[in-house]
């Protein structure tokens, strides 16, 4: 996309998913143009598969244990993906999970104060992080991917040294005997029972999230903005759209998920351990990546994210279920990754050619 | 011509053979080692285990080695699963449960992430014992019984062992930020050592990094005279480190494995403190089944501990054989 090609009659983005709002044609084409749609494939083949050799894999018990590891890297992958539509990466998105966690755990202890007031305070700090990415990336001009290399370390930096400054160990002390721990666990980390099954509320966090991304892509001008950023920056710019501004707030948009992800680390086990969190962003971008997002940005979808991360947490649970020798576990999540990645290339090649 | 080369080569390869180490003796080794067949007529159960590792993890190889050996003899069908990250080790004790496994082994170094799971499979009805990490909270969990070393009196052992050999100052060096464990280890030994003990928080997923970090602490303190590494893979890099800076400084490791038993038998480290993962795991399993075949529990409702033990120069020639088949 040359910034020749960026309409000029009206601010309308360029990029995939512009073109085909303005076209009528038929299902069986719309469907073939989605981001998502190789990534389903590969859903359903992961699911067929773990099916036939892991006897465990269909039980109800089962499959909510499958659906919580997903909606742990979910709910992260969500506002990865639209960050990665919008161009950009962000490397500090899995120890920022557990700064978010440590900020509210600590500030509820050491101020005694209502475990709310930590949340809180958690929300500010933990978006101040976001804030800090967007404007050194905007500011700087430097790629994201050094930015937030340089945040990464920063944050497992800070993560351990004040939690060693402040509680003198390594994790937080335990906060479950405080005001509010109570009502933090229902919002955050309570347990549903639906016909008989355990469902977590991470589940339902993470559809949330996804429908609000999708709507946010798809019905918003703030979502034609993220394409246009993603699909090219200066032609964006050029007919108006907010670059500067999109940024930041997909950056936040990261920082507020990690807020949920860290309350629900919180909430679940209480203690935090500082060192954890690190190397999980790129779950993140893998459970993106593999739902069809473009690594050079301006293509993608929420929803193939969600499918993503629900791939990657059948592999890695259908791997015990079918009682496997783990030691090859990364061996078949970076198989995966290559085949669906491919699959997604060849899918988009063939929708492209029946346009 | 043809025949000439294949001579030659023939005598090359021959003449390239070695008469130490290698396949062949690892080979032979091998021959030595416990295997077998089942030796109980038990139902053919499945036990579980479900530890805090990384990938690629020596000590909990050993401890697997000790397991899938008992496993064999008790007509177990053993399964095994790991990771570092509390969130997902839990998990994959959920996923075991879901799987109605008939006997549950955990590690629990981060014991607040586990307790709903283990209550949980306590729920289901499956027997759990804990080990390695987690003495304090596996009763509280509500586990059969905990296997493995108090990491505090690992540390005291290490103190009052550093005392007696006259030393002054020390350095503990922790690769793991964040383990709890790993500060227990280091906190005893300075309460049980006379002399003055440091702290250095080194990345032990990067050799390199760690040899060079203690090799700056050496150079920047010359009076520092031992250096305590909290895993048997860094005693030999802290050596290294010592012969760069120069320093006197003995080199004292936790845990053991081939080339600590080499070191301690050559005088290049001075002690070792082992707590015996091949026990862990074998018993484990063992304990395990005894319970579920004759409702027997070993302990009396304390942890069984496999440690501290504390292996010198003259021990060592006895246990290098069993390090380097993997079960020391």
């Amino acid at each position: 996309m040359s910034a020749a090609d960026a309409p000029t009659r009206k601010p309308a983005p360029p990029g995939g998913a512009g073109d085909e709002r303005l076209l009528h044609r038929s299902l069986a084409r719309r469907l073939m143009g989605r981001p998502e749609l190789g990534s389903v494939v590969g859903a359903v083949a992961v699911f067929v598969f773990f099916s036939l050799v892991a006897e465990p894999f269909l039980r109800p018990a089962s499959l909510s244990t499958i659906l919580y590891a997903s909606s742990t890297i979910g709910i992260m992958a969500v506002p990865v993906a639209l960050l990665m539509i919008g161009g950009e990466f962000d490397l500090s998105a899995g120890v920022m999970v557990v700064s978010s966690a440590l900020v509210s755990s600590m500030f509820s202890y050491q101020m005694t104060a209502n475990t709310w007031v930590g949340v809180g305070v958690s929300l500010l700090v933990t978006l101040c992080f976001g804030v800090l990415n967007g404007v050194l990336l905007t500011r700087t001009r430097l790629p994201s991917f050094v930015i937030t290399l340089g945040t990464f370390f920063m944050l497992t930096g800070l993560n351990l040294g004040f939690t060693k400054l402040i509680s003198g160990t390594v994790s937080t002390k335990s906060i479950s005997d405080m005001e509010g721990f109570a009502s933090g666990r229902a919002v955050f980390a309570s347990h549903l029972t639906v016909g008989g099954v355990d469902i977590q509320i991470t589940i339902v966090w993470w559809l949330v999230l996804v429908a609000v991304a999708t709507w946010i892509l798809l019905r918003t001008r703030a979502g034609n903005w993220i394409f246009a950023v993603g699909g090219n920056a200066d032609a964006a710019r050029a007919v108006g759209v907010p670059v500067t501004r999109t940024r930041i707030g997909l950056y936040m948009g990261v920082a507020f998920c990690a807020w949920i992800s860290g309350q629900h680390l919180l909430f679940s086990f209480d203690a935090i351990q500082s060192g954890d969190g690190v190397g999980n962003e790129f779950l993140y971008i893998i459970a993106a990546a593999v739902g069809g997002c473009l690594m050079t940005g301006g293509f993608g979808s929420a929803i193939g994210a969600a499918v993503g991360a629900f791939i990657f947490g059948m592999a890695s649970k259908g791997i015990v279920y079918a009682q496997w020798n783990p030691d090859w576990y990364k061996f078949f999540l970076g198989a995966m990754l290559l085949l669906a990645t491919l699959l997604n290339a060849w899918v988009r090649k063939r929708a492209e050619a029946a346009t | 011509m043809a025949a000439a080369v294949l001579a030659a080569l023939l005598g090359a390869s021959l003449a390239g053979c070695s008469s130490t180490g290698g396949k062949r003796a690892e080979e032979e080794r091998a021959a030595q080692t416990a295997g077998g067949k089942a030796a109980v007529h038990t139902p053919r159960w499945t036990f579980a285990m479900v530890t805090h590792s990384g990938d690629g993890d020596t000590f909990w190889d050993i401890v697997q080695n000790g397991a899938r050996q008992a496993a064999v003899k008790d007509n177990i069908n053993f399964v095994y699963a790991h990771d570092k990250e509390a969130q997902r080790q839990s998990q994959l004790v959920q996923s075991y449960i879901d799987q109605k496994v008939d006997g549950l082994i955990v590690s629990l170094a981060k014991p607040d992430a586990m307790k709903d799971v283990v209550l949980k499979a306590e729920k289901a009805g499956i027997p759990v014992i804990t080990v390695n990490s987690g003495a304090e909270e596996s009763k509280a969990f509500g586990a059969l019984t905990h296997i493995g070393q108090d990491e505090t009196v690992a540390g005291e052992a290490v103190g009052e062992e550093l005392t007696k050999r006259g030393k002054k100052k020390a350095v503990c060096v922790l690769h793991e930020q964040g383990n709890v464990g790993h500060e227990q280890r280091c906190d005893g030994a300075a309460k049980t050592f006379k002399g003055q003990m440091q702290k250095l928080y080194v990345d032990g997923t990067n050799m390199p990094d760690v040899e060079a970090s203690i090799e700056s602490k050496l150079q920047a303190d010359p009076s520092i005279d031992a250096v305590v590494t909290l895993g048997a893979p860094f005693a030999p890099t802290a050596v290294q480190a010592r012969e760069q800076a120069g320093s006197k400084a003995e080199v004292d490791t936790f845990d053991l494995n081939a080339q600590v038993a080499k070191g301690l038998e050559d005088g290049s480290l001075g002690f070792a403190v082992d707590q015996q993962p091949y026990l862990q795991g074998y018993q484990a399993v063992d304990l395990l089944w005894l319970y579920k075949y004759n409702a027997d529990m070993l302990g009396g409702g304390k942890p069984v501990l496999t440690g501290p033990q504390v292996i010198t120069k003259k021990d060592a020639a006895a246990l290098q054989e069993y390090t380097q088949r993997g079960t020391r």
